[in-house]
């Protein structure tokens, strides 16, 4: 499947990804993108009709254990690591 | 350079351990190693000198006591900087870790420092580990010690330069795709990436979490052995951990190769590949005829699908796993912003480097409703299909030999204008993370650039046994021994 890789597409994946890109960057990442995309196509001509997607190798599902705390308390250092902070909370812009 | 400079990692835990020299001599002289010769090559990224000769201190107390008896005990390490130290950076070499501190100890770093080894820095890494040469790093290049015009590879570029200059004797690395292998190939030395599963991933930054396995690198196989064991085993920290039967690769460290039987992939030696990496292909092939193994050559097929099907997979974990870089919990945010989605998508796009934002937005891309299908579940079914050719290789062959580059090292600033060539050098690695395999790299002897060329062993999961034995063979022979 040849995919089109305009403006568009790279707003749309600027959405999903969470980047915002300068007019050179955009320029590059359709250039970038739609040479692997030709490349990475060529996976479209090799026959998977009966073939099970594979996405571990592991058969285990879900491992479960006790919800005990082993951890020290590192509250203090975990929030210090935030870029803006006010007491326990994490400042971020506001939201509504 | 000491008397320890030509010593390997267990012969110095053995002369700590007998009191002819003491861990803090171990430690200075790693060091004053890497006040000589860092400034050029740029392998390491952070170091806590201080905090290192103290714990020279405590652990030369236990190993008097005997409390410590590892056959690594003293020894100092490298640690890739995509591993957490707690109080400790770990940037994963990324403007967007800037200032962050750890606020925990990675598993394998803990087994690492309960065994008594001695942790001197961390080491320089393509960004987030994705790339193949160390040149994305937001620290600068790392070069190769062989020659400074090359580059070591990548991603754990710094940890396989900073054990090949002789700065440090072991050192952790990542592999997701090659990245302990292609680089200890490039400078060297000795890596194994082990079977999925069977180093705990907990504390390691992740890029791909179904490819990601921490290794050892070290001179020479028995050292890079001795430390798999000591990072090796099952922690509920990661569930996808695996508890084996035998965590004893030691006794595999024999030359006893007699009707060992190993496949060369044919499919591996044509399109691509150096001449000079073909003659040491061929050359390890001869060799370990002479010991008695059984090699011949097969077709592993599928090799056009490896590399679409492994960048699919990568950037699609990839840009799930980076999405927690947002500016708020940690980490680099743009000072300059209005509403939150703004502040998220400036800081996430000032705060990666160009690689890893291509890698995100491809990831993106192939997730994606409408290309889910077409990409990323095309991928699994395609990795389905590799999974098989290796099954059957393995119910014919014990172990598989291949090249791990096409090349030796290229040159520094060459590498990432072509972003697709550079991924294509990645063809003989990236199948052994995507079907869970170990892989372990050996050098085989330098091309006629006088650089080194390395050769991979790769076995079945869960068979280290028999890629140890390749490896240690290969290595004994070729050191004359």
């Amino acid at each position: 499947m040849a995919v089109v890789i305009d403006d568009e597409m790279i707003d749309y994946v600027g959405i999903l990804a969470k980047l915002s890109l300068n007019e050179e960057e955009r320029e590059r990442a359709k250039h970038d993108m739609t040479e692997m995309l030709d490349y990475i196509d060529k996976l479209s001509e090799l026959d998977t009709d009966n073939v099970e997607p594979m996405s571990h190798l592991s058969e285990s599902v879900n491992v479960f254990r006790e919800d005990v705390i082993t951890n020290p308390d590192y509250h203090e250092e975990t929030l210090s690591n935030a870029p803006e902070r006010n007491e326990d909370y994490l400042v971020v812009p506001k939201t509504i | 350079m000491s008397k320890i400079n030509e010593l390997s990692a267990t012969k110095v835990s053995e002369l700590i351990k007998n009191h002819e020299i003491t861990v803090e001599e171990a430690v200075l002289d790693s060091y004053s190693a890497i006040d000589a010769k860092d400034k050029e090559i740029n392998a390491f990224v952070h170091m806590e000198k201080e905090k290192a000769l103290e714990e020279a201190k405590s652990i030369q107390e236990k190993i008097d006591k005997g409390e410590i008896t590892s056959p690594l005990a003293g020894v100092p390490i490298a640690v890739k900087d995509n591993m957490c130290i707690v109080n400790e950076p770990a940037t994963c070499c990324s403007n967007i870790l800037k200032g962050y501190k750890s606020t925990y100890t990675a598993t394998a770093v803990d087994k690492v420092k309960d065994s008594g080894m001695v942790v001197v820095g961390k080491t320089n890494m393509d960004e987030f580990a994705m790339g193949s040469t160390t040149e994305t790093s937001c620290f600068g290049p790392c070069k190769n010690p062989v020659n400074t015009d090359r580059v070591p590879g990548g991603s754990s570029g710094g940890s396989c330069a900073a054990v090949a200059a002789g700065e440090v004797k072991l050192a952790l690395g990542s592999d997701t795709g090659g990245s302990i292998r292609q680089p200890s190939g490039y400078c060297g030395v000795v890596g194994i990436k082990p079977t999925y599963g069977t180093v705990s991933r907990s504390g390691l930054i992740a890029y791909g979490s179904s490819l990601d396995q921490i290794g050892p690198i070290a001179n020479d196989v028995t050292d890079c052995v001795k430390l798999l064991e000591v990072i090796s085993g099952k922690d509920n920290k990661d569930s996808t951990s695996i508890l084996r039967q035998d965590y004893d690769f030691s006794k595999y460290l024999t030359e006893d190769v007699k009707g060992l039987k190993i496949g060369i992939p044919a499919d591996y030696l044509s399109e691509g590949l150096d001449k000079d990496v073909y003659d040491k292909v061929m050359e390890v092939k001869d060799i370990l005829t002479d010991k008695g193994a059984v090699v011949e050559e097969f077709n592993l097929g599928l090799s056009e699908y490896i590399i679409p099907a492994y960048y699919i997979i990568a950037c699609a974990e990839a840009s799930s796993n980076l999405e927690r870089f947002d500016g708020v919990k940690y980490g680099y945010r743009t000072p300059d912003y209005e509403e939150l989605h703004e502040m998220y998508k400036k800081s996430r796009s000032e705060g990666f480097g160009s690689e890893v934002k291509r890698r995100i937005m491809l990831g993106s891309f192939v997730l994606s409703s409408g290309y889910y299908d077409a990409y990323y579940i095309k991928a699994l079914k395609t990795k389905a299909l590799l999974k098989k050719a290796y099954d059957d290789a393995f119910s014919k062959y014990d172990c598989i030999l291949s090249p791990v580059a096409p090349t030796t090292a290229p040159e520094i600033g060459k590498s990432l204008q072509d972003p697709l060539k550079m991924y294509l050098s990645d063809i003989y690695t990236v199948s052994v993370n995507l079907c869970y395999l170990p892989g372990i790299c050996v050098p085989a002897g330098l091309a006629s650039d006088n650089m080194p060329v390395g050769v991979q062993f790769i076995g079945n999961t869960f068979r280290e046994d028999n890629i140890i034995k390749a490896a240690y063979a290969l290595e004994k022979a070729r050191k004359g021994e």
